[in-house]
């Protein structure tokens, strides 16, 4: 059963085409990782996907939904944790959490309890009365990321999570990532070859907006006959026709 | 519900900046207290408190456009907005939530304003309520031409337009602190068809009580709010859609 379903899927603005006839499937509960250079259509495939950005063409269903015609049934299933850390600056991280709970529109005792779970999922306990601006940057990811999950989503999309964090934080963070496998369908971007290739199932390679091949690590080093997963990458990038 | 956890997360967003209390409410006290200070020793009628009240009420609401601009361009700088673009929340939600908090704050403004004004000698009567709440169309207008300048400015602009620019041309065009018919015809003029000056002379014209004088001076600020709330919904739902 998939959880996403592509089928030409297109975003043009003016001359540029960022992302081409984008046919894609994602399985229900697969962790799967978007990689491709800069401008590659990474993020926009995803704020497509997530209902922020409308197609030019073509369509996908999220869950089942159209994200051109259901954009509010997608939102009720989707969690997204943009690029750019995304938390209210003057509010505590509890306060952030609570604000998401209010939004999905939960009772008093289900933000609380959900606030509880998700505070013990990331560890967050020891932070929850801080105001998030003045978090460091691993935490603030943490906290967008828990956010992010405070609408029991069955689809997580987030969009290069462990950006500019260093090396402990995102070990960390991709702790919390593997403990969320198969309970939600994740899709990822990275830009790190290292992290999509522990935390996928699938991996999927984009280059100026086209999908150059899909399937897991161990596949597309085979496919290039490459013994390291970051030299696959490139040669699939570098031997794509412009 | 939703809309008004988004509204009270705009509030505490708004309260917690120190700079924003000092500006909302530090900064209409210290003028009537100076202005009074300098009429005890050289009684102009301008600066009447009678007549200086009024005015300050009017001219410190033009920080609700700083304030809700400021918020809005933040938001939508930062990834917060866009997070909360992929939750449930309608437009509707997102323009009464960043509305509606200012609004008590305008009004408490104000009220702190008239309160000053009775301990430095201005009469208690019946009026002082209905001065405050006549100034609900031009806190509307300010509030909403925050929202406008938000939705298509930056952070950096809107301080430039809405902190300098609006304070100093509603400051100039109002009355507050020059008779406008010193300066000449065509400042007159020009000071008549915008609504600055309406708002001072409804406000002065309630607090004598003379409302055959306040109600022309009603309907351009009316329409003044009514054309500017609808330009910020569309330019709102416009950025929105980009």
């Amino acid at each position: 059963m998939e959880a996403i379903t592509t089928v030409d899927l297109t975003k043009k603005y003016k001359d540029v085409v960022a992302v081409d006839k984008l046919n894609l499937k994602i399985a229900k509960g697969e962790l799967f990782s978007l990689l491709g250079v800069n401008g590659a259509g990474k993020t926009t495939t995803i704020k497509m996907l997530s209902c922020l950005t409308k197609p030019t063409d073509g369509d996908a269903l999220v869950g089942g939904y159209s994200i051109k015609e259901e954009a509010l049934s997608v939102k009720e299933l989707i969690g997204v944790s943009p690029q750019e850390t995304a938390v209210a600056p003057n509010l505590s991280v509890e306060e952030n959490l609570a604000l998401m709970c209010g939004i999905h529109g939960f009772s008093k005792e289900k933000s609380q309890e959900k606030i509880r779970t998700l505070s013990e999922q990331f560890d967050l306990r020891s932070i929850l009365s801080k105001k998030a601006g003045k978090l460091s940057g691993g935490w603030q990811r943490r906290v967008s990321i828990a956010m992010a999950l405070i609408g029991e989503p069955s689809i997580l999309f987030l969009d290069e999570p462990t950006l500019g964090l260093d090396v402990i934080a995102r070990s960390e963070l991709w702790d919390a990532i593997r403990n969320l496998k198969s309970k939600v369908t994740i899709i990822l971007t990275t830009h790190y070859m290292e992290e999509a290739e522990t935390l996928s199932d699938r991996i999927g390679i984009m280059k100026d907006g086209k999908l150059l091949v899909v399937g897991t690590a161990r596949e597309l080093m085979d496919m290039t006959g490459a013994e390291k997963f970051e030299n696959a990458f490139i040669s699939i990038v570098k031997e794509a026709k412009p | 519900m939703k809309m008004l956890t988004f509204a009270k997360r705009c509030s505490k967003e708004i309260l917690r900046d120190p700079l924003n209390l000092f500006f909302g409410l530090g900064f209409p006290v210290v003028l009537i207290l100076l202005l009074s200070a300098i009429q005890a020793s050289i009684p102009v009628e301008l600066f009447a408190i009678e007549h200086l009240t009024p005015g300050i009420t009017v001219f410190g609401l033009a920080f609700m456009t700083l304030f809700s601009a400021t918020l809005a361009a933040k938001d939508r700088e930062s990834a917060f907005l866009q997070r909360l673009y992929t939750t449930p929340l309608k437009p509707s939600d997102f323009i009464l939530g960043y509305m509606l908090p200012i609004l008590p704050l305008a009004l408490g403004q104000s009220t702190v304003c008239y309160l000053l004004a009775i301990a430095l000698g201005l009469p208690v009567t019946v009026h002082i309520l209905w001065a405050i709440l006549m100034l609900l169309p031009i806190a509307v207008f300010y509030i909403s031409l925050g929202l406008l300048c938000g939705s298509i400015f930056n952070v950096k602009q809107v301080g430039g337009i809405c902190g300098a620019l609006l304070t100093n041309v509603s400051a100039w065009l109002s009355g507050v602190w020059f008779d406008l018919e010193l300066v000449g015809d065509v400042f007159q003029k020009i000071a008549d068809l915008l609504p600055f000056v309406h708002a001072v002379e409804l406000e002065r014209a309630v607090i004598r009580g003379n409302i055959a004088e306040a109600l022309p001076h009603l309907w351009p600020v009316v329409i003044y709010a009514g054309i500017t709330l609808a330009g910020a919904v569309l330019l709102f739902l416009r950025q929105m859609k980009k």
